[in-house]
């Protein structure tokens, strides 16, 4: 079936079989493999994208869902538009070595940036509470909390300017 | 030369920004032209006698190119998956070392062994085609734990493998053992179990492998930790591919743990594979698949004694194991129970005699293999968990106790009387740090709070020494190894002044592309961002024996601190032709080259560019280009150590076990890049407190069934699961690497479990409680309570 939708920001139409998961027609389809597959019962978090604004995991979402909607990938998160930079909970994660082998980091990322924007004044409880359905094996999640309230403090900066 | 940053700063990693981006390029990303999709079926019996596979369905299945089993390989003549190491009984008889095919051949010894290799078109046409083969299993009964497994009668895995033991293994002077138990005023005995983990790293493993027939070269993209280590187990011993037909690379590898340092019978299956069927083919295990085939850690049984006299000295030390293996010998197993596990059991302590048997053992279960600590951890458990038991026994304070058996400061190098020689170490400097930075004194007023909301408080000690940095290949080949243990790195200094290094070992998370840039930007004083270190492809890389038992930068950083040094010799002397001077008159410091007490100087950039454009050249005595390479093999290993102080809150309404505070002193030598070291530290306590507090691998006895199959059995930590621990390092420098470095990948994993479970025995001391095995669940501990029959409510 035909499936259009706003990918990243750009008008996208895929040509799909009903039964295709987000998460393989990202990266099988679209050839956006930021997007990443760590289990097979929506545990990791790994798939985390922005469907109109909230996450979601994508190994648990169809394509059709995306029929007219809007879409966020790893691969679409940046600065401000046309600043070319990254996006300040990118840049907080990098800041406060927030990620290893990189595995996660998409996910923990779109997840963070939700949850930033959810509730700007984020404590700690809110963070580890937050990121109970996003796995990380490498970092042991301090640096990843003292990221995303790093990265969510900045993007409160940014919206008061 | 300007933005030097050398070692002891933390730069922000080189790596982020295409893992930050989503421009990381793991195996799972990469597509080839006309590419297949593989599936393996697996068994799904513990214990099977394999009568016959009938293809034919899966065949006739629409998409289907091929299906190879067994049969084939057989009929191809190939060999099944090589043991890396060999170990002996005390007599010198060999272990017990069956065949480890790389598909079954008449016999399923666990449930997820491999029997057939499906290609089709699409996955899902793989997957659909995987589902119509017929396999005619004879079910047998499964014996999945150590104890069931060495009973008389307990099914026999192996026809010439009698009661499942692969090796009965000893190390230490029996004799002066009981010569000095017969002497002690007090004997502490502790039965414990090490549990069963499951590694878990995030990326599940992949591989794509394809056949040039114009060139007759196979390339495997896969997802390992020793990417040359492969090349050479699967091409010389598995597959009869010679070396230079053959490339691996391991690009992008997310987390590794152990889990993907073994080779696997994957990984040669569909290299095999993509020779026959002329197209390459991509396999990537799902989460669950996972769970039944990356190998597993840990599992073992111990029975320990601890003679001490009077004072509380420690006299000896006795310590039975049974180890579970699983069902195959996997690359480094037999060592991970054995020589990785007893020459730990001395700890920071100067216990004079200690004496350890290891019965390894089959069973129908996944082969069990190094996971981060691989019998470090093990020993560390045993040992920590044996004194905090030994001084509740004899009323003495567990810190004292430990006190008065470390080993001095200045007593260091110390030999143990298990094999191993300790160069450097400060015990009693990281306990003291530990003791002041946990707010140990303040303990007593937490603990009544928590006995105000009717908690239960504990903290609990771990000082204790690993062994790491793998390993000086001479005395690891006497300890069995088949192979060396060393490590190699090329540096290449581009015409323009740019470095590019060619390092051996496998970045999947520690950061190498960054530390090692540190080291090469401080010695030759180029800028950071003009370093790259180049890893994991057997075709850019001249050698390797990869990322493992934290020797990357120990062994790693070490000969690339020699091929640094051979740059700048090399240096010296170009610069000493341009310089009109002597050789030994030309110093190099901060990236330049001059004759001592002059102003003639030459930088790094026109020393490079004069190497290769050599019109002024002393080309009778010096050929052309500035590259170095170097080999190095350590000359012993290096031994981090350190005090992790845990303290637990349990709620004794719900059995739940609360890690509130979590400190950690580490030593672990030279710190190149704090900010690194800091994340390794985490990281690895937390897979420690996993096991402590959360993971377990269970199967069933019996059927051979994990029950732990995937993340939502196998509980994983997650954010709300931890405090923000305290961690710091308290080094002393090792005395026989380049730098001064000791290694910071396993020390977290080592030294956290006995922490965590001590606190908690702490916490229920006052019910009697005297020890809790791991993972101290709810369940656990909430039954562990009723059965304490005593009033569940707080003092």
């Amino acid at each position: 079936m035909q499936i259009s939708f706003t990918l990243n920001g750009r008008p996208t139409t895929v040509e799909a079989a009903p039964a295709t998961l987000v998460s393989e027609l990202l990266r099988e389809q679209l050839h956006l493999t930021g997007t990443h597959i760590g289990c097979d019962t929506s545990q990791c978090g790994a798939c985390v994208v922005h469907l109109d604004g909230l996450p979601v995991k994508s190994c648990t979402l169809l394509a059709p869902a995306l029929d007219g909607a809007t879409l966020l990938t790893i691969e679409g998160l940046q600065g401000a538009p046309g600043s070319n930079q990254m996006h300040p909970m990118q840049e907080a994660f990098r800041e406060h070595h927030g990620l290893q082998c990189g595995f996660c980091t998409p996910g923990m990322l779109m997840t963070a940036v939700a949850l930033a924007a959810e509730k700007p004044d984020l404590t700690e409880a809110d963070v580890r509470h937050g990121l109970e359905g996003n796995i990380c094996r490498c970092t042991g999640y301090q640096n990843i909390v003292v990221s995303v309230m790093a990265g969510a403090a900045a993007m409160n900066a940014a919206k008061g300017e | 030369m300007s933005n030097v940053i050398g070692i002891g700063a933390s730069p922000k990693r080189k790596e982020d920004q295409r893992f930050l981006t989503g421009r990381g390029n793991y195996v799972s990303d990469i597509k080839r032209p006309g590419l297949t999709a593989g599936v393996f079926v697996r068994s799904p019996h513990g214990h099977a006698i394999l009568r016959g596979i009938d293809k034919s369905a899966a065949l006739a299945s629409p998409g289907v190119i091929a299906v190879l089993t067994g049969d084939d390989v057989k009929a191809d003549g190939l060999g099944g998956l090589p043991c890396g190491w060999g170990i002996s009984d005390a007599k010198g008889v060999p272990m017990k070392e069956p065949p480890f095919p790389m598909l079954a051949q008449g016999k399923v010894r666990f449930v997820g062994d491999m029997v057939a290799f499906v290609i089709a078109e699409t996955p899902e046409q793989a997957d659909t085609a995987a589902e119509l083969l017929a396999v005619d299993y004879e079910v047998l009964p499964s014996v999945v734990g150590v104890l069931e497994a060495v009973r008389p009668g307990a099914p026999q895995l192996f026809d010439d493998v009698p009661n499942n033991i692969c090796c009965d293994w000893e190390l230490g002077d029996k004799a002066a053992v009981e010569a000095a138990f017969k002497k002690a005023a007090h004997v502490a005995k502790l039965s414990l179990v090490n549990n069963r983990l499951i590694g878990n790293p995030m990326e599940p493993r992949a591989a794509i492998a394809e056949y040039e027939p114009g060139t007759d070269r196979f390339t495997l993209w896969t997802t390992s930790q020793f990417p040359h280590v492969v090349r050479f187990l699967m091409g010389a011993l598995v597959l009869n591919i010679p070396q230079h037909k053959l490339r691996v690379v391991a690009p992008d590898v997310g987390g590794g743990f152990g889990v993907k340092q073994f080779h696997y019978g994957e990984e040669a299956v569909i290299t095999w594979a993509a020779k026959r069927v002329k197209r390459p083919i991509k396999w990537v295990a799902s989460r669950s698949e996972g769970y039944v085939s990356d190998r597993h850690g840990r599992d073992h049984v111990t029975e320990a004694e601890l003679a001490l006299d009077e004072t509380g000295k420690f006299l000896a030390f006795r310590v039975n194991t049974l180890a579970n293996m699983g069902g195959y010998l996997s690359t480094f197993g037999p060592n991970i129970p054995t020589n990785l596990y007893a020459p730990l059991l001395g700890g920071v302590y100067t216990t004079p005699a200690i004496y350890c048997n290891v019965k390894v053992v089959f069973t129908n279960t996944v082969p069990v293999d190094a996971y981060r600590g691989a019998g470090r951890p093990e020993a560390t458990f045993v040992l920590e968990r044996m004194v905090d038991v030994a001084a509740s026994e004899m009323g003495i304070d567990r810190v004292e106790i430990r006190r008065r058996n470390m080993i001095p400061k200045e007593a260091y190098p110390y030999q143990t009387p298990v094999l191993v020689q300790y160069d450097s170490g400060d015990p009693m400097g990281c306990l003291d740090g530990a003791l002041v930075a946990a707010d140990v004194k303040n303990f007593g007023i937490r603990k009544a709070a928590s006995a105000s909301k009717g908690k239960f408080r504990g903290l609990g000690y771990s000082t204790y020494v690993e062994a790491c940095g793998l390993a000086p290949s001479r005395f690891a080949g006497r300890l069995g190894a088949r192979g060396g243990l060393y490590e190699s790195a090329t540096v290449r200094v581009h015409p323009t002044g740019q470095v590019t290094v060619m390092i051996g070992t496998h970045n999947h998370g520690q950061g190498h592309e960054t530390t090692f840039a540190q080291i090469v930007s401080e010695k030759l004083g180029v800028a950071f961002e003009n370093v790259d270190i180049v890893f994991g492809d057997t075709d850019r890389v001249q050698f390797g024996m990869g990322t493992y038992g934290s020797r990357s930068l120990v062994v790693g950083g070490a000969a690339l601190s020699k091929a640094t040094d051979k740059v700048i010799a090399k240096g010296k002397k170009i610069a000493a032709h341009l310089l009109e001077a002597a050789e030994v008159d030309i110093q190099f410091e901060a990236g330049k080259f001059a004759v001592a007490g002059t102003d003639r100087v030459k930088s790094f950039e026109e020393i490079a560019g004069a190497a290769y454009v050599p019109h002024n050249y002393p080309l009778e005595v010096l050929e052309p280009g500035l590259e170095e390479q170097a080999y190095y093999d350590p000359v012993n290993f290096t031994y981090p150590g350190g005090c992790h102080i845990a303290e637990v809150e349990v709620d004794p309404e719900t059995g739940t076990v609360t890690l509130v505070n979590y400190t950690a002193v580490d030593d672990v030598g030279t710190v190149i890049n704090p900010m690194i070291v800091e994340g390794q530290l985490h990281g690895g306590i937390v897979q420690g407190v996993g096991q402590a507090l959360f993971e377990n691998a269970v199967y069933d006895e019996g059927s051979g069934q994990l029950l732990s199959g995937s993340l939502m059995d196998y509980c994983m930590p997650r954010a709300d699961h931890m405090p923000m621990m305290k961690v710091a390092t308290h080094s002393t420098l090792c005395t026989h690497t380049p730098m001064g470095v000791k290694g910071c990948g396993e020390v977290g994993t080592i030294g956290s479990p006995a922490a965590v479970i001590n606190a908690v025995v702490d916490a229920l001391s006052h019910l009697g409680v005297t020890h809790v095995d791991m993972p101290a669940t709810p369940n656990r501990i909430w039954r562990l309570l009723q059965n304490a029959s005593l009033p569940v409510a707080a003092e």
